[in-house]
Order: structure tokens, then sequence, then C-alpha cells
């Protein structure tokens, strides 16, 4: 009745292909934070549609586990933002060039 | 095609179509939309699509947390600071302060993408032994889906999951030190 897990497993590629592009090519840190999100989903995803595929109930505990740390990570990612922000009232990352070489 | 629609089920094949376009639109939405906010809003987007697929895979338990943690969490959590901060001027599309590096990025996602999928075309897609914990049945949905996913944090991974606990300790003490207001001291306070 279901899809073949390829069909999913490519998805997950292209989003996290989406994700990627965006974190490499954005200036505002909040909108890099998102497109982190969009790659923790991507590979959530992933093992979705691999503990459905194997029956294997590991695959789905792997992605509990990964969102709390998605959860964590956005919580001090955030907190570090808002701490710059503070400082020079912007969050653009390529304002950030004091540790230049 | 035709032979694909005969091969699955149609209902299948709806719900993948929904999840697909659900999940690409949205993310493709977060990196064009100049707005933070409606970048945001278009996240939760994908996070809805990311559940249906969910859905689609008998990891109801996750649907769920999908929802009520990312969309109705750390997307509040990204609103939250975006209008705390008031960064919704747009970011300019147009300037490109590194050379080629929108070019450079589109080569690289291409070439790292067009790899992944091809290394799984040619590993069969999923490799890898049936797990025997289920007996050769396949993943339970609905409520024994919560059964199943609960009995294997609480045994098989306990102290995973007793870690996590105090990871969510360090980074809510965390962000609260780094989002306080650095008070002055007033020098008549400091008694050494």
């Amino acid at each position: 009745m279901n899809v073949p897990a390829a069909w999913y497993l490519v998805l997950a590629a292209l989003l996290f292909g989406v994700g990627a592009f965006g974190l490499l090519t954005k200036r505002s840190a909040l909108i890099m934070f998102m497109c982190v999100e969009l790659m923790l989903n991507a590979v959530n995803l992933t093992f979705v549609t691999f503990a459905r595929t194997l029956s294997d109930v590991g695959g789905q505990a792997t992605v509990f586990f990964v969102m709390v740390v998605a959860a964590a990570e956005v919580t001090v990612g955030l907190g570090i933002v808002v701490a710059v922000f503070r400082r020079r009232s912007s969050t653009s990352v390529d304002e950030l060039s004091e540790m230049k070489g | 095609m035709l032979g694909v629609t005969l091969l699955y089920s149609w209902q299948g094949i709806l719900v993948f179509t929904t999840a697909a376009l659900l999940i690409l639109v949205g993310a493709i939405g977060v990196i064009t939309l100049a707005n933070p906010v409606h970048a945001a809003l278009s996240l939760i987007m994908t996070l809805f699509g990311v559940a249906v697929a969910f859905v689609a895979q008998s990891a109801d338990f996750l649907a769920a947390v999908q929802i009520i943690v990312y969309a109705g969490a750390i997307v509040v959590l990204f609103l939250f600071v975006i209008m705390f901060l008031g960064v919704d001027r747009r970011d300019s599309v147009t300037v490109d302060p590194l050379v080629g590096q929108r070019v450079l990025a589109a080569v690289g996602v291409l070439i790292t993408v067009a790899g992944l999928i091809t290394l799984m075309a040619r590993s069969h897609w999923v490799t890898g032994a049936q797990s025997v914990s289920t007996h050769g049945h396949a993943l339970a949905t609905g409520s024994q889906n919560v059964k199943q996913l609960g009995t294997a944090i609480f045994t098989t991974y306990l102290f995973a999951f007793e870690a996590t606990a105090a990871l969510l300790i360090i980074a809510v003490v965390g962000a609260v030190m780094l989002a306080r207001r650095e008070r002055v001291p007033d020098p008549e306070e400091i008694d050494v």
C-alpha cells in the first residue's frame, strides 16, 4: 500500500539540499538557523523511512533524540543571537568579523 | 507512470505527493522569502509536511511530537526572537559580498545531492537486516506505536534518555545566562 522507501529517501535528499543551500548563502543568523532545522528534518525523515522499511523502532527512537537535541540547540542558538544583537544591533553574520586573521 | 500507479495504491501516492509538495514548497519558501516572519511561517509548512510523511510511515507519536515541539515551540521561539529583535527588515538579495558564493553553493549542493541519490540508488536504497524485535511484523501504528517506541526508549535507550534530560537543563540555563541583560554593578554595592 505504501510507496517505496526510495521516494521518501529522494525527497529527504532534496530537502537536505535546499537546507544546505540556504545555510551557505544566507546572511541572517536567524534564517541560517531555520535552514539547519530543514536539514535536521531531512535526516529525521530518512531515519523514519529506514525504521519503517526495516521494521526497527530504533530509528524512531533516534529521531526522538534528534528532536530533543534540536530543541536544545535552537534555545542556545537564539540566546546567542539575542546576545549578539544587543551588542551590535544586527543579526548579519557578515558583520561578525573581529576574529578575522 | 501508469504501471507505477497500479503497483502502489493511489492513496499512498496521494499522501506522498501531498507531503512532498508541503515539504519542498515550504523549504523553498524559507530560503527565498525576504521577510524572516514569512520564512518562519514557511518553515511551519515544511514541518507539517514532514509530519504527514511520519504518519504515512507509521511514526504516529513522532508526528505528534513534530507538531507540538517543532511547530508549536521551536517556530514560536523563532517568531518570538524575530519580533523581540525587530529584525523584520528585508535581507538584501541583490548584494553578493563573496564573489560567486551563490554559484559555488549551488554547485556544491547539486554535487552532494546527486552523489547521495546515486549512492543510494546503486546500493538498492535500503540495505540491512530486518529487525528481530518486532518478530518479522511491520512497525505498529496508532497507540501501539506509542507503546512500542516508549518501550524502546525506556529500556534500550534509557541512558540516552536520561542524558537528554541533563542536556535540556543545561541548554535552558545556558540560554537564560546568554539572553540575560548584563547589569552594570553600582560601585556602592560592591563591598570588596
